[in-house]
């Protein structure tokens, strides 16, 4: 009986160490939390607030509390700020429908067919991810500048097309080998073609690989800015990184208040896409190989 | 493409053995079906042979040749031979290029990694709420590489920016941390470190991945929790400790928007935060010297390479791979 109640009180105790451990651990994790996202929620505050407190203020609650930023900012360069908000969308439209096309059809061969140099392909495909974009940007500006197409949109999405993004192949061939294979065999039975047992059978079943491939896609489009730098030099084809990039160069002192309203909007796609997509996020990155 | 590496997950050091045909279970093929297949499969490849010839493996080739040129997109071009890589050796720019990007590579990645790891280990402890946190700690891996962000970091460390503004309140007077040479490198690793949310989470699957068993036995021989970290956490989470290094090392060697946004483009003040990608552009964009930019290309894929390469060699010593 007596031993009884030690051990109660002494588990009580435990518990009541655990419950501050657990509490102790969740004030440390939304401390550190907040601190990291303190200057995204900071700026998202300061693009409410008069330039002039913008420079005065740490906190997060403007004191004089004006939307005039984003009127002012919206038409602060050449054209107003929806015009490369259209060309943003453009590009990354193009660039999702790209990925999506070029690297499922590649998947498809490196996971269902055999062929000759099939390792060796798969062997290239995988180095590509590797290769930095500046190394062959040189060459790829000569070739597009030869055809034409520096200050259109072509040399952002039609590399896509060509599933030049080798991530996303190995993000899908690494899904597509998990379906399971009776399915096609049963569709080849029936007498199914590769066209349509690609198009009817693996792309369906795919869909959560290429969910992820475009909410990818659409973010890191989205924020890229070396090869729009370089591709789109005319006001006219500039997308909101690049538009971003010439507001700040022109900014003195006084217009950081609509420079912070711009990024914000520049960053609220992004934001979006995260909240809706988090799910397909972080299956992408279980699916791509961890065990 | 730097983005895209920062996020790819794991497996990348058996990729190629991943490669291996599968053995068809079922049976055989029939004869006249094998060729077939080929002819299918080079149809659906069909894009992806275009793409290595003209943005990929083409241009890689081609920008060797150009390395070797004066090409300036104006005019004719000649051979030169190695003039360029020689005018490398001579160009101190380059070279102050060449030491910011290994500091900024070689003290931002560690750091990075080892609060990812601390982190995704306080989380792997059963916490609640986790998708929550995962979130919030993986949003700045998102945003980091985006030029609105470089724009809030330029404000922020800004001689009148947030974080003077809170020194302030106690009493403290901060510099200009972006205009300061000693300091706006330094600003940009904060940057880099701040985005270690996407290797957390590869890490924390990775944690998943240890059986709580070793763990249990580990705790009924009396180990405590510092060995149980040095002995079981650490040789069991190796792969993925070694697929994030390899991974952060090539996309830290990539950094430019940051770089461009906060110093206006020049990687001043005084070449400080001049990385190699900047000072490649500025080469081959803003003077057209794209001769010599190709051979800046190819010394940065060697740079690259080389590293990966050593990575590789060195895991041989302390990457366990279990099975």
């Amino acid at each position: 009986m007596a031993t009884e109640t030690t051990a109660r009180a002494s588990s009580g105790e435990r518990t009541r160490a655990q419950h501050l451990r657990r509490l102790l651990t969740h004030v440390g994790l939304i401390g550190f939390g907040l601190l990291m996202l303190y200057p995204l929620l900071w700026m998202l505050s300061s693009s409410f607030k008069p330039t002039e407190e913008i420079f005065r203020a740490p906190g997060l609650i403007p004191e004089t509390f004006s939307f005039g930023n984003y009127p002012e900012g919206w038409t602060a360069l050449q054209h107003p700020f929806h015009h490369y908000l259209l060309n943003s969308a453009i590009v990354v439209a193009g660039a999702i429908i790209g990925n999506l096309v070029g690297c499922s059809m590649a998947a498809y061969a490196f996971a269902r067919l055999e062929f000759r140099g099939k390792r060796l392909f798969f062997a290239i495909m995988l180095a590509t991810i590797m290769l930095p974009i500046h190394v062959v940007i040189v060459p790829q500006y000569i070739l597009f500048a030869e055809l034409g197409w520096i200050n259109t949109f072509l040399p952002l999405i039609v590399p896509k097309l060509l599933a030049t993004d080798g991530f996303f192949i190995f993000l899908m061939v690494q899904f597509i080998r998990g379906l399971p294979r009776d399915l096609d065999e049963a569709a080849r039975i029936d007498g199914c073609g590769h066209v349509r047992i690609f198009l009817q059978l693996i792309l369906p079943l795919s869909l959560p690989a290429l969910a992820t491939t475009a909410i990818f896609t659409f973010i890191w489009t989205w924020n890229d800015f070396f090869s729009q730098l370089i591709f789109l030099t005319s006001p006219d084809m500039y997308t909101v990184p690049v538009a971003l990039r010439t507001f700040v160069d022109s900014t003195s002192q006084t217009s950081w208040g609509p420079l912070f309203a711009m990024s914000v909007v520049a960053l609220g796609p992004v934001f979006g896409f995260f909240l809706a997509g988090q799910r397909y996020l972080v299956k992408g990155i279980a699916t791509t190989g961890i065990k | 493409m730097s983005a895209l590496l920062q996020r790819r997950p794991a497996k990348a050091p058996d990729g190629p053995a991943a490669a291996a045909p599968r053995r068809r279970t079922g049976k055989p093929p029939a004869p006249g079906k094998k060729r077939n297949e080929n002819l299918a499969a080079y149809g659906f490849l069909a894009p992806w042979f275009l793409g290595l010839a003209f943005i990929t493996a083409g241009p890689l080739m081609a920008s060797l040749y150009f390395s070797f040129t004066d090409y300036s997109l104006i005019g004719d071009h000649n051979w030169v031979g190695l003039e360029n890589y020689e005018r490398m050796l001579g160009d101190s720019r380059l070279h102050s290029a060449l030491r910011v990007t290994f500091v900024y590579v070689f003290v931002s990645v560690p750091l990075q990694l080892a609060l990812a790891l601390a982190l995704a280990m306080v989380l792997d402890r059963g916490v609640r709420g986790l998708p929550l946190y995962r979130s919030v700690y993986y949003l700045p891996s998102l945003l980091g590489g985006s030029v609105a962000i470089a724009i809030l970091w330029r404000q922020v460390f800004g001689a009148e920016g947030l974080i003077n503004q809170v020194l302030a309140f106690f009493g403290i007077q901060g510099e200009g941390w972006v205009s300061h040479p000693d300091y706006a490198l330094g600003t940009l690793i904060v940057l880099n470190v701040w985005t270690f949310g996407a290797p957390m989470v590869i890490f924390l699957a990775g944690l998943r991945q240890i059986p709580a068993m070793y763990y249990e036995a580990a705790a009924v021989d009396g180990a405590g929790p510092m060995r149980r970290f040095w002995n079981i956490t650490v040789p069991m989470l190796t792969p993925i400790i070694f697929f994030n290094l390899v991974l952060q090392i090539i996309n830290a060697f990539q950094t430019f928007t940051q770089a461009f946004i906060v110093s206006g483009g020049t990687g001043g003040p005084s070449d400080s935060t001049l990385f190699y990608t900047l000072y490649l552009y500025q080469r081959g964009f803003g003077a057209f010297d794209m001769g010599y930019a190709s051979a800046m290309a190819w010394l940065l894929l060697m740079i690259i390479g080389g590293f990966t390469a050593v990575n590789f060699l060195a895991s041989k010593y302390w990457v366990f791979y279990g099975d």
